[in-house]
């Protein structure tokens, strides 16, 4: 595979997807249900999440948003007294009832936590982690990946020169941008972001958003965050959830001008 | 009032200090009472003599430890080949895989066997392993033994170190974040590829912390072993011969024979052996340490 192969791979993806049809749904969850012993954690959920679009999970917290992140790339299995039910379709495959490869489901969805999470070996090979999952073994190909990815989240610059020094040494922001490279480097179709600005300084989460905004352009971003601002400067769609539920969804438009119900008034009165 | 707070503020801090410095001190004052008492034995004998010669006769005044320290690093080495992979494995799959049922169930069986006394893994030893070794396993290799023999310490001395090496792992594993996991997870990695990937990587220097504390515990441990290596003194390679390690050297002899010349010192020199050995091998594992944090 050459260089030329896979930047050809990524852009006519890209181009595919923007050209197919850019609001149309990627995912699709039907009657989600999570249980744990007793309690009923998320409580049939219903959702199609549009494709290159920013998606926000906009909710107090405990009210199952990460839960149901978890939920749509299958990390709940590492959560036995979780039970799912439901099902969750990308592509036409619904995950939660699928005999297929559960590594390949998750490298569809790119996951950005709340705080960073860098595993413990180098910048470089951070990045280049994923790649080689994939099945990617030539050293110069990985090596494009890594610079591409890097500078895709404009890191590349401030760390060209330390790609060996372990990923712990870079700065809370740098490290979740890191991050973010790291997932991108698998070419998700979707970025699956848990409050991922909660553990930074306001410049860092400024870089974050605004990538956000970039990316958005090639990804679908599902984002859950409990900052109202936030939602409002990057939703173009928003979904309500409180206890377990999903109270309101729409554009943000129709949901903080003209919210229906008290629960989403009373927060957006408490947000504000 | 103030001056009562300042003044119990003064204490509290002394005390700290005092504590840490008997502490600190209590290794140095042990081996320099140990050298003093040994002190006779260099007399007339050279350290390199005393550490590498084989002749072990204190009737005649030869005191060679090499059988003694070879039968400790021999019978320490084994119980580390059996125990470490065990141990390793199975903390994986307790902190990693099992359920938090199976966990509540085998912690407390961890903790019992990890307070047995030393001298009921001695029976055990004696009852079951010794006659499985004499009986069966020496046999299969074509070797006449009587079991009681370093493999038989070596087996003992694993089983006595897994509950203390497992219940240490366990908490080293215990440390990797959840957020981690899930990272490697979400990038397609499957179980064992961020067990490997992750979990140990980032585990690495408590994994060798861990192993290193069990081996320092194994080297000095004396009951269970002596009650089934056999004591005799022999420096062999073959692990069902009998050996004789440092402390049960010691414990076998120390307060018996003391009217031998010499001998008194001779077996002070053992400990003070015994002591500094362990004092090397924890000073190896902290230097791993130090090379698995910074790589």
């Amino acid at each position: 595979m050459s260089f030329s192969n896979i930047d050809t791979m990524t852009e006519v993806s890209v181009e595919q997807r923007e050209i197919n049809d850019v609001s149309s749904t990627i995912l699709q969850i039907k009657d989600l249900n999570v249980y744990v012993e007793d309690h009923h954690i998320l409580k049939n959920i219903n959702l199609e999440i549009p494709k290159n679009r920013v998606t926000v999970l906009l909710g107090p917290s405990g009210c199952g948003k990460t839960t149901l992140l978890k939920c749509m790339n299958k990390l709940t299995d590492l959560y036995r007294e979780l039970e799912v039910s439901g099902s969750i379709l990308i592509d036409g495959d619904d995950i939660l009832n699928t005999s297929k490869n559960v590594p390949s489901i998750r490298q569809k969805m790119g996951l950005l936590s709340q705080r960073p999470y860098p595993l413990p070996v180098s910048i470089y090979k951070n990045v280049a982690y994923g790649i080689k999952l994939k099945g990617i073994r030539d050293k110069k190909l990985i090596q494009y990946s890594v610079q591409k990815n890097l500078e895709e989240v404009g890191l590349w610059d401030e760390v060209k020169d330390r790609l060996n020094s372990p990923a712990t040494s870079l700065s809370i922001g740098q490290q979740q941008r890191l991050c973010l490279a790291r997932g991108l480097a698998v070419k998700p179709r979707i970025i699956l972001a848990d409050e991922p600005t909660s553990a930074l300084d306001p410049i860092s989460s400024k870089t974050i958003e605004e990538l956000f905004r970039r990316l958005k352009k090639h990804y679908t971003i599902i984002l859950v965050t409990h900052v109202l601002r936030q939602a409002i400067r990057l939703a173009d769609n928003v979904v309500f959830m409180s206890d377990g539920a999903i109270i309101e969804q729409g554009s943000p438009d129709e949901l903080f001008n003209n919210p229906q119900t008290d629960k989403l008034k009373e927060y957006l009165v408490e947000g504000n | 009032m103030y001056l009562r707070r300042r003044i119990i503020d003064r204490l509290s801090g002394t005390w700290m200090v005092i504590s840490l410095v008997t502490i600190l001190l209590l290794p140095l004052i042990i081996g320099v009472g140990l050298y003093i008492k040994a002190a006779p034995v260099f007399e007339q004998h050279t350290l390199t003599e005393l550490i590498t010669s084989s002749n072990w006769a204190p009737t005649k005044g030869k005191f060679g430890f090499w059988p003694f320290i070879a039968g400790s690093l021999y019978v320490t080495v084994l119980a580390f080949i059996f125990s470490a992979p065990v141990c390793l494995l199975a903390a994986i799959h307790l902190t990693q895989y099992a359920s938090k049922k199976l966990v509540r169930i085998i912690h407390p069986v961890i903790d019992i066997l990890a307070g047995l006394p030393s001298v009921i893994y001695g029976v055990w030893g004696i009852l079951i392993i010794v006659p499985f070794i004499s009986g069966y396993l020496a046999p299969l290799f074509g070797q006449n033994t009587t079991g009681y023999s370093i493999l038989a310490g070596g087996i003992v001395l694993a089983i006595m170190c897994i509950p203390y090496m497992l219940n240490m792992l366990m908490e080293v594993f215990k440390t990797v974040p959840m957020g981690t996991r899930e990272a490697s997870l979400s990038l397609g990695a499957t179980y064992w590829e961020s067990i490997k990937h992750v979990v140990i990587r980032h585990s690495r220097p408590g994994i060798v912390s861990a192993f290193g504390l069990s081996l320092a515990k194994a080297f000095g441990e004396t009951i269970a072993v002596m009650m089934v290596v056999g004591n005799r003194v022999l420096s062999s390679l073959n692990p069902f011969d009998p050996g004789y390690p440092l402390p049960a050297l010691i414990a076998n002899n120390y307060g018996e024979m003391l009217s031998i010349p010499m001998y008194d010192a001779a077996l002070m020199f053992a400990a003070l052996l015994l002591l500094v050995i362990i004092l090397v091998i924890n000073l190896f594992f902290r230097y791993l340490i130090h090379k698995t944090q910074k790589a």
